[in-house]
């Protein structure tokens, strides 16, 4: 038996059942990285040992009856973003590059309370600052699916890592779509909970005000599944949201009859690959075949969230940013003047361009004399961005969309023009800038053999009724593959 | 003809807060300790750590403010301030300045016999910055973050005050509020009370302000007084010279009585302010308001009014005694025990004062409890003791909190009023010293003092000494 | 068109946010920067007239912790990432002249 063929849901069934030990799962994991890291270097840090003495406590309490949640035992890879307590978190940067925290994310306590091995720290685009995995400084990651094309960004690592079955599961984070981009553009399944269901606490900060962390797996429900174990009211982090319940698995149904879709016009125009439009369109005459209400309408203020998201992104990052400066972690530059020159040096050495670039931007956009007109111009934006999904979640109980305008593109093609790199984030960053959840699942490859996923969004907490119609989606699809009327 | 100038003063005051913890952790906020053994992730500014509010800090900020007259913005909301130094862990601190706290508030202050009101602009609560001790020998600073995320509020005063005189009766006032609302000890000598001065002058009966400058961290009301003493004939000297004023930022050298530029140009002093989006806004409702509102204590002002009234004592006891809320509070609980108001007043306006200046001791750190007091003023009045056993027993209650009871008797202090010990020992004294008695029968009063001393002396200071005088009269 | 940007803007934000570029970085920076910013003013098509600055999306407020110390001493740990440590204390160079 492959364990790796399996779903983090049925393996964990396997284990609590006595049929795998926990111990096997994480030494399959490790196996598959092993022949897998050479093609798409998904990791930035394997803990091999950490692992499996993790397996033997977990098999303990497994023993002992005590783990009886749908992924206990399931080995899980972590982004580099998330402090895991005695393993070293980077962000993808040499300014981290030695990095121990002395403390857990909350995630991975709630990971560890719910029986899940955590193997490893996934490859990021460096502090999750690009949408291609090209800007760590560990080195690229590449899509699972071709090689020769990157993961997506920023969590790329955690999404390749899925997709070459590496893992079953993995948390990502996500600020501007750096779960739902990624998770297209390798074919699994990404969620980015609303803002505050899941803890901040432990993330190393990007954009605090658009941040979450969110599952990513090989299908809606190991997605929901792992949601309900990462979701938690946490009083360490002030903007924790506590929910009515956490039961996601419960949502899984087959029962989208009634329920109203709505398809913003706006992102099925201009700049989306025809491919892309007609799997996404396809997604939606499927869901209307199961009985969903599908209605095109006007979202608006798509032109404005790329312009509004990166002001406030870049803002918060230079603030966040800051303590990245060789005094009481991480790298300190070998060869200084005075204080002032050890920042400077540090720094400009520590950072990569991307970093730099936005740090930069986001500098100039706080400065005296410039905050009225680009900061607070963006919060204002940022205002009506979330008046029109209100609006649109008074009408419709979903919004079906592209996750990216296009397929993944070739390595080392996204850099060299920043501009039209973030550009292709203009699918997912309004849902981080109104706080709202969304999933990407997949809905089909391109003539390339490339593949392409739909994000699902609803109105903030609304999770399950985006777990309901992705998993509506996920079978349906599904059963048009076996039965050969796929594309 | 010498022209005239005018000081203009306003004052941006740092109050540490007397909680148990940070205001964004559950550090302890106890002073001393080893470097660092007071700190955690979030205040020392570890990636992925986030704040959390202490909501004691809310209250003894609006505490402070209600007491200053201010109003409250009930709906407020904390700012990143972002610049680099070592002893701020983030290189941001979380400050207020869209939405501070309390706004548009004064409190009175009296100063060469006039009062006047000194407006307050703000009162913004913000986290502490860390210490940095500076190594000479391996050319380099050291960090040390207990003190970085202790709570402070910065109280911002409008520039009403023209003296080092008013500004430090200004200060004396604040320190008296916080105290006094229990929101801080404000020791000096441990930095929980600073204060930075921004000083203009300007040619008397103008209406338009100077060029002013800032200077920083002052910690004791004596180097106040002089930075500003200083920086006033600083700025007259450059006047009278013709030079402009710079605004800039100036670090006030007590040592030398001098001041000099502090920032570089690495300092743009360019702080991008920004809502902080780790803390959601804090959100006072009408009913927390006045549920804070209600339990000030009665202040200083209003104390010492009632002490002149209820206990008759002199305005200037009755300001000495109400100056520390820590006397204050001794002398309402020993009155209350029955003790004599105008006694108990003496005792902590003389002895007291006394001691803790010999001492270096603030009001706040006497030991001696209120029933200890009541029992020795009881003794003296009783006449058990005579007023030099008496202080006596008191430096030992100063130091020790003894109880005077215990201690008299201990020590076999108690004044011997047994008429016929005293006798005998009067007596004696009268045959040692026939001159003197001669000297008393033709009319020389005063000796009887010289012989009283000797009968002191005899019972190695436990007579009566009224009970002596009596007796060697009586005997003569 | 948006603010221009100049060598002395890039200088003075490399002050602000301690970064020192090298002459290639600083054309990119400018050039980047500039591009960004030009983008940027695309918000000025809107009438924001009346919104209120949003920074944060949801009404949560008030969330406090009681005044109860809950950490103990973990100097030790925290110290072992420092680049330089002395004495219990984080080493960085001098900061007074």
């Amino acid at each position: 038996m492959d364990l790796m063929k399996l779903t983090a849901v049925q393996l964990s069934e396997k284990i609590r059942a006595g049929e795998v030990r926990a111990a096997e799962a994480v030494e399959a994991a490790l196996a598959a990285i092993e022949a897998q890291e050479k093609r798409i270097h998904a990791f930035i840090t394997v803990d091999r040992d950490g692992a499996m003495k993790a397996a033997e406590r977990v098999q303990k309490r497994i023993d002992a009856g005590e783990l009886k949640g749908p992924l206990a035992g399931v080995p899980i890879a972590v982004k580099d973003n998330i402090c895991t307590k005695g393993l070293k978190t980077t962000c993808a940067s040499k300014i981290l590059y030695n990095f121990v925290p002395t403390y857990n994310a909350e995630v991975i306590e709630n990971l560890e309370k719910a029986g899940m091995i955590v193997i490893g720290k996934t490859n990021m685009d460096e502090f999750a600052m690009g949408s291609t995995t090209e800007t760590s400084f560990f080195g690229v990651t590449k899509n699972p699916r071709n090689p020769e094309h990157v993961p997506g960004g920023s969590s790329g690592g955690s999404c390749a890592a899925v997709g070459a079955g590496e893992v079953l599961c993995a948390l990502g984070s996500d600020t501007g779509g750096s779960i739902r981009q990624p998770s297209s553009f390798c074919g699994v399944t990404g969620l980015k909970p609303t803002y505050g269901a899941v803890s901040r606490y432990g993330l190393i900060a990007y954009g605090s005000s658009l941040d979450q962390i969110g599952p990513v797996a090989n299908d809606v429900t190991d997605c929901a599944a792992l949601l309900s174990v990462i979701a938690s009211h946490d009083p360490k982090d002030s903007t924790s949201v506590e929910l009515e319940d956490y039961d996601f698995m419960g949502a899984l149904r087959e029962d989208v009859s009634g329920l109203r879709v709505g398809i913003p016009n706006e992102y099925f125009g201009e700049g989306l690959d025809p491919e892309v439009k007609s799997r996404v369109l396809h997604a939606a005459e499927v869901l209307k075949s199961c009985g969903a209400q599908v209605e095109h309408f006007d979202l608006g203020m798509l032109e404005y969230a790329i312009p509004a998201y990166y002001v406030i992104a870049s803002a918060e990052a230079s603030s966040n940013l800051e303590r990245f400066d060789g005094v009481k972690y991480g790298y300190r530059a070998e060869d200084f003047e005075g204080l002032h020159d050890m920042y400077k040096q540090t720094r400009s050495q520590g950072f990569g361009p991307e970093v730099k670039r936005r740090i930069m931007l986001g500098s100039f956009v706080l400065s005296s004399g410039y905050y009225d007109a680009y900061y607070l111009k963006a919060l204002r934006t940022k205002a009506l961005i979330k008046k029109s999904f209100d609006d649109a979640f008074a009408k419709y109980d979903v919004i079906l969309a592209p996750a990216a305008p296009t397929a993944a593109p070739r390595l080392g093609e996204s850099l060299s023009d920043p501009l039209a790199m973030y550009l292709g984030d203009i699918y997912t960053v309004s849902v981080n800038l109104a706080g709202l959840p969304g999933i990407s699942v997949p809905c089909g490859s391109t003539s390339a053999g490339l593949p392409v996923g739909v994000q699902i969004l609803a109105d903030c907490f609304k999770e399950k009724t985006i777990l309901r119609a992705a998993y509506t989606l996920e079978q349906a699809l599904g059963k048009e593959a076996q039965h050969g009327e796929g594309i | 003809m010498a022209r005239e100038y005018e000081t203009v003063i306003g004052l941006e005051v740092h109050v540490e807060l007397a909680t148990k913890t940070k205001i964004f952790c559950g550090c302890s906020t106890e002073f001393g300790g080893e470097p660092n053994t007071h700190t955690c992730p979030v205040c020392t500014g570890m990636p992925g750590s986030l704040p959390v509010l202490n909501k004691k800090v809310v209250e003894y900020a609006m505490a402070v403010g209600l007491a200053a007259n201010c109003r409250i913005h009930q709906y407020c909301k904390f700012d990143r301030k972002n610049y680099f130094y070592p002893d701020n862990p983030q290189n941001y601190q979380i400050s207020q300045l869209y939405l501070p706290i309390c706004h548009d508030g004064w409190i009175e202050i009296e100063a060469g016999g006039e009062k006047k009101k000194v407006r307050i602009h703000e009162i913004h609560m913000e986290e502490d910055a860390g210490k940095l001790i500076h190594d000479d020998w391996e050319d380099c600073s050291l960090v040390d973050y207990n003190r970085s995320g202790v709570p402070l509020i910065e109280i911002v005063s409008e520039p009403d005050m023209r003296s080092a005189e008013e500004v430090i009766a200004y200060l004396e006032q604040l320190r008296m509020i916080a105290q006094y609302v229990g929101a801080s000890d404000c020791k000096l000598q441990e930095g929980s009370m600073r204060a930075d001065v921004n000083l203009s002058v300007r040619e008397k009966g103008s209406d338009t302000f100077g060029t002013r400058t800032e200077m920083k961290n002052l910690n004791s009301f004596k180097a106040i007084a002089r930075a500003i003493e200083g920086e006033q004939a600083r700025q007259i000297d450059l006047l009278e010279e013709g030079r402009p004023v710079i605004q800039e930022t100036r670090r006030w050298d007590d040592n030398k009585g001098e001041s000099y530029p502090m920032r570089s140009k690495e300092d743009a002093q360019d702080y991008r302010y920004f809502p902080d989006p780790d803390l959601p806004p804090v959100e006072i409702s009408d009913a927390w308001m006045e549920e804070i509102r209600s339990s000030l204590p009665e202040l200083q002002p209003a104390k010492k009014a009632r002490y002149m009234e209820e206990f008759q004592l002199p305005a200037y006891d009755a300001s000495i005694l109400t100056e520390s809320k820590k006397l204050a509070d001794l002398f309402e609980e020993t009155v209350a025990l029955g003790a004599r108001p105008k006694k108990v007043s003496n005792w902590l306006m003389v002895e007291t004062l006394r001691l803790l200046k010999e001492n270096s001791m603030e009001p706040e750190q006497i030991r001696f409890t209120p029933e200890n007091l009541k029992k020795l003023i009881a003794l003296t009045e009783d006449g058990s003791v005579n007023s030099s056993v008496a202080k006596e027993v008191f430096e030992q209650m100063f130091r020790d909190n003894v109880d005077p009871e215990a201690y008299v008797e201990e020590h076999g202090l108690k004044t011997v009023n047994d008429a016929g010990a005293l006798e005998a020992v009067v007596k004696k004294v009268l045959e040692n010293n026939p001159k003197v008695v001669e000297e008393y029968r033709g009319g020389k009063e005063k000796v009887l003092g010289f012989l009283v001393g000797q009968v002191m002396k005899e019972m190695k200071g436990k007579a009566n000494p009224a009970m002596a005088g009596e007796l060697l009269k009586k005997l003569m | 068109m948006a603010e221009k940007i100049t060598d002395e803007t890039i200088d003075y934000v490399g002050i602000l946010a301690k970064l020192k570029l090298s002459p290639s970085e600083r054309e990119d920076a400018k050039a980047d920067m500039q591009k960004m910013l030009d983008y940027i003013d695309k918000l000025n098509e809107l009438d924001t007239s009346g919104i209120e600055p949003m920074s944060h999306v949801f009404p949560v407020k008030n969330v406090f912790r009681e005044d109860v110390v809950t950490n103990g001493d973990a100097r030790e740990q925290m110290l072992a990432n420092a680049p330089e440590q002395r004495d219990g204390q984080y080493q960085v160079p001098k900061t007074v002249e």
